[in-house]
């Protein structure tokens, strides 16, 4: 029977949460790293065993660990981000430019086919590659180049690249998100990069057309459909049906549209979901019961799934990459809380159970499918 | 035989115990012990000093013989009692949070 590994990275530390393939008896490791802040933990779908986790600290910065054991055991990789050439200005809070600086890694995208290849999403915004299993790492410098880029602003998180999604048909096309700059497209495997932000509204954004500017939580891909892609924004649940060449809102009765991640079900391309947060200034589910919604229509009609979910006195948020799925069937959808819940459903959504209940808050959820 | 104390983090890190003991030849400064170290435990490398600007990180502070030497420039001898091994150069995260 097929197994599964959910990869936690919290603020004190990563845990492996290990089931058999009816995930509901569960074995928690960990804290591996201990008080360190794991950002993401990641692992290669071309060998399950080969994770990436990026681990860092106010007081001493990024150390990136690699396991080749499925997180048994962890050595340190590579660390050096250089940008590439000029580094150049963005702009800061005052509106006043600012040369980028590296601070952390968010994200790892490990290739599908390569274990030694994986994609790293930076703290001032860029994109990395290595391909020798992050003993060292080279930037993709034509996406923090791009034109726009000195007037890209950080977000309240800090001006994040946090989305990384490989086009699993067009592997020259690759998507991005960056906080608070907006979604980007390359269409030439990094060489260069296009705004793909037309019909995102963002209050407060004097020209609705503007290309970017725009504070992307999260994006989210089915497999089988790459030129389909769903968005939480800070406000508003977004789709594209034209690899983000325009979005269209699909919010549709949600009782809040704010929220960080998004996810799309294994196994049907139109059915994702989302958890709702009541608001920018009140990072906590609505009226105290925590919801995840689901739509089986692409958006628009939403569901609230609260089976097994609190429902009163839970004042949690669920951040932008602590949600995820995996490819049993059922399809399994996960998901950690800001007060250090790891929930699992084995029934796409219908009902939940914590894996989990006092972690540390969870920065992050990825899960795997073990043979 | 230079003496260094890590702080528990990177204890860890480096997979040590106690204290570090390096060898470190010609001049005895912040600068030449702490690329004898990255040398050494190169998982070091980028926690102590940024990798890009090679300073001293905001939050990590050099002390030795009851001295804050964390603002001394790198290329300044360390003290004697550093450089014949009777002391430890300690390297320690700031008390620093909330």
């Amino acid at each position: 029977m097929s197994g599964v590994r959910v990869l936690v990275g919290t603020r004190k530390g990563a845990f492996t949460l290990t089931s058999d393939g009816g995930r509901s008896d569960w074995k928690v490791s960990g804290p591996h790293f201990g008080g360190w802040e794991i950002y993401h933990v990641n692992g290669s779908p071309a060998d399950p065993d080969r994770l990436y986790a990026s681990q860092c600290s106010g007081w001493f910065g990024q150390v990136i660990q690699r396991s080749d054991d499925g997180g048994k055991t962890w050595e340190p990789a590579g660390n050096e981000f250089g940008y590439e050439g000029e580094v150049g200005d963005h702009l800061w809070y005052d509106g006043k430019p600012r040369p980028w600086e590296f601070k952390r890694i968010w994200h790892f995208e490990p290739s599908p086919d390569d274990p030694d290849t994986v994609y790293a999403g930076a703290e001032d915004a860029a994109i990395f590659r290595s391909t020798d299993g992050a003993k060292t790492w080279q930037e993709l410098p034509g996406l923090r180049t791009h034109e726009s880029g000195p007037r890209w602003q950080p977000g309240a998180g800090g001006m994040c690249l946090h989305t990384i999604i490989l086009d699993p048909v067009n592997k020259d096309r690759m998507f991005v998100a960056i906080s608070a700059a907006g979604a980007f497209r390359t269409d030439d495997a990094g060489k260069s990069w296009q705004p793909i932000n037309q019909g995102l509204r963002s209050e407060g954004i004097p020209d609705p057309n503007a290309d970017v500017g725009h504070c992307v939580h999260r994006i989210a891909m089915h497999p089988s459909r790459p030129e389909v892609l769903f968005m939480q924004k800070h406000w508003d649940v977004m789709r594209t049906d034209n690899a983000g060449e325009s979005w269209r809102e699909i919010s549709g009765n949600l009782p809040t549209d704010f929220g960080f991640p998004i996810a799309v079900h294994a196994h049907e391309p139109e059915t994702i979901y989302v958890v709702p947060i009541k608001s920018d200034s009140e990072h906590y589910v609505p009226e105290g019961k925590l919801r995840v919604y689901r739509s089986r229509t692409g958006g628009d009609e939403w569901e609230p799934l609260t089976t097994g979910l609190p429902q009163a006195d839970c004042y949690h948020n669920v951040l932008r990459d602590a949600m995820a799925v995996d490819t049993l069937d059922p399809c399994g959808i996960y998901f950690g809380t800001s007060g250090g819940q790891v929930y699992g459903s084995a029934d796409g959504g219908d009902t939940w159970a914590p894996i989990v209940r006092d972690l540390p808050a969870v920065l992050s959820v990825e899960v795997q499918v073990l043979p | 035989m230079i003496r260094i104390v890590l702080p528990a983090h990177l204890k860890n890190l480096a997979r040590v115990s106690g204290e570090v003991r390096l060898e470190v030849t010609g001049s005895v400064t912040q600068r030449v012990v702490l690329d004898v170290l990255e040398a050494q435990y190169p998982m070091l490398r980028g926690t102590i000093r940024d990798r890009q600007s090679g300073n001293r990180r905001a939050f990590v502070r050099f002390f030795a013989c009851e001295e804050d030497l964390s603002n001394e420039s790198p290329d300044a001898p360390l003290p004697d009692r550093v450089v014949k091994g009777e002391e430890p150069l300690l390297i320690v995260g700031a008390m620093a949070g909330g």
